[in-house]
């Protein structure tokens, strides 16, 4: 009989999270901002039909970087879970802070307990009656949630796209200004700014008294990007 | 399902882009549409609703309804809405049995906003009218118990760009219907004042206006069905579906034109 080698959980733990970030770190990244007349979320996507950023509930956006199946997944168990809860309940009982720790909950489990984790990273964004309302939930392949005030960067080159934004980042944004900030810093390191073509965007409008998300493409995305 | 605060599913037993089937797997114990049995003597207690009209014309549909509700011999409620919107570009409009009515308006407009989010488009508007047969045929081993719940379905077909009116009976049959249809306990007067009226080129406002006199006729020869209530400011309740969506008339717009419309050759008893 062959005696398995003793490898300590530590060394474990690592190891996933290595795996983990090294699948992330090949992806595309995303940017969420708060600005005056909501949230806008801007991707690296040049895919016209697989979508990053996509709708939840009334108020709520989802937003993932990562491998796409896995982020879809989720997606689609929270389009479920916010569903189910609207209809028991009422609309107005969906929220945000419960969708990000059940999505939490489960990412840390599957860190711990499966083969593989999740190659993923998630934001849960939720547009309020003002900008300090605003929440943004920024949750990592092993279940950290992270409470982010103002903006979030998500993906491969986050903490260099992350310098670049909390310089230029600034509360009272735009929504337009923030779109073209978005597609500016999104790209990397590299500085180059995006054309429409490789950007996914959408909007969480304030203004909307149900279902507040919106995508942002073709002529309007590109009025907007092309103005100054 | 597993242990997971989020519901997911094997592959066999994904529920798909069905909100009554994810339902129906996570909590089987919740009625989707009334499934309680009644017994016959409670039939008369029942809250029924009555009359609702729908009327194309030549850009949209006009939906209507009355405002009376009706338990027996007694009047259950002078202002319950019948009429609903299903999304941006379709509305429903209840009659039969109010309670298993309004839930099943619930599940409908759920189950159509959980397919576009899921499979990231909207259903076409035939889908739509047969998702809602689906939700009236689930129905009906109520409906045998006298809680019989018939919706009118109408909607804007963004595909063919004109409007749509759909009726469906206690069996689940959906009927597309060419011009209009009515429903509920006075729903033959107002079908009959409609069909001496209605031409093919009606515009959005005269549809209107015939959608009220319409409910205004039945109101006059069925018990049931409740007039414009000048006193108490109650009036039916009309939403009108074209290109820019579903729009819900404001009080205030149909009191001046039921007015305007009543002022006129129906002043009389003469009808």
């Amino acid at each position: 009989m062959t005696m398995p080698f003793y490898v300590s959980p530590e060394q474990v733990m690592k190891d996933r999270a290595d795996y983990a970030r090294k699948g992330i770190a090949r992806g595309r990244s995303l940017v969420a901002m708060s600005a005056v007349e909501g949230i806008v979320i801007v991707a690296e996507n040049p895919s016209r039909t697989l979508y990053k950023i996509s709708e939840i509930y009334d108020r709520i956006a989802f937003a993932g970087v990562g491998k796409y199946n896995e982020f879809e997944m989720l997606r689609i168990a929270g389009v479920r879970q916010a569903d189910m809860k609207g209809y028991s309940f009422a609309r107005e009982d969906v929220n945000a802070r419960s969708l990000a720790n059940a999505y939490a909950q489960t990412l840390g489990q599957v860190f711990t307990h499966e083969m593989k984790p999740y190659e993923v990273e998630i934001l849960v964004a939720q547009v309020g009656t003002g900008p300090p309302d605003d929440e943004l939930f920024h949750i990592l392949y092993d279940g950290t949630v992270m409470d982010e005030e103002g903006s979030t960067v998500l993906g491969g080159q986050a903490d260099a796209i992350a310098d670049v934004l909390e310089q230029r980042y600034e509360a009272g944004l735009a929504r337009d200004d923030a779109m073209r900030l978005g597609a500016e810093v999104v790209g990397g390191a590299d500085g180059a700014t995006l054309a429409a073509g490789q950007l996914e965007v959408a909007f969480l409008d304030r203004a909307k008294e149900r279902r507040a998300f919106q995508r942002v493409r073709g002529s309007e995305l590109d009025g907007i990007l092309a103005a100054q | 399902m597993n242990d997971s605060p989020l519901p997911f599913f094997t592959p066999g037993a994904d529920p798909g882009a069905s909100f009554a089937d994810l339902l129906a797997r996570t909590s089987p114990e919740a009625p989707t549409v009334a499934q309680q049995a009644v017994t016959e003597a409670m039939v008369p207690e029942i809250t029924q609703g009555t009359t609702i009209v729908a009327i194309r014309f030549a850009g949209g549909v006009v939906l209507a309804g009355d405002r009376r509700a009706t338990s027996g011999m007694s009047i259950a409620s002078r202002r319950i809405e019948k009429v609903f919107p299903a999304d941006d570009t379709s509305g429903v409009a209840i009659a039969g049995a109010a309670g298993p009515a309004v839930q099943m308006v619930r599940l409908f407009q759920t189950q159509l906003e959980h397919y576009e989010k899921i499979e990231g488009e909207q259903l076409s508007l035939e889908g739509k009218a047969n998702q809602l047969a689906l939700m009236v045929r689930t129905n009906l081993p109520a409906a045998m118990r006298g809680l019989v719940v018939v919706p009118l379905f109408a909607g804007f077909d963004e595909r063919r760009e004109r409007g749509r009116v759909f009726s469906f009976d206690v069996t689940g049959g959906k009927y597309e219907e060419l011009d209009f249809q009515a429903n509920g306990s006075g729903g033959v007067h107002a079908r009959n004042w409609i069909k001496a009226s209605w031409i093919e080129e009606i515009t959005r406002d005269d549809c209107v206006d015939l959608s009220l006199r319409a409910l205004f006729a039945a109101a006059d020869e069925d018990a049931a069905t409740g007039g414009p209530d000048l006193v108490r400011r109650i009036f039916p309740t009309v939403a009108t579906i074209d290109a820019t969506g579903y729009t819900s008339l404001d009080d205030d717009a149909i009191e001046a034109r039921a007015e305007a419309v009543l002022g006129g050759r129906e002043e009389g008893a003469g009808l």
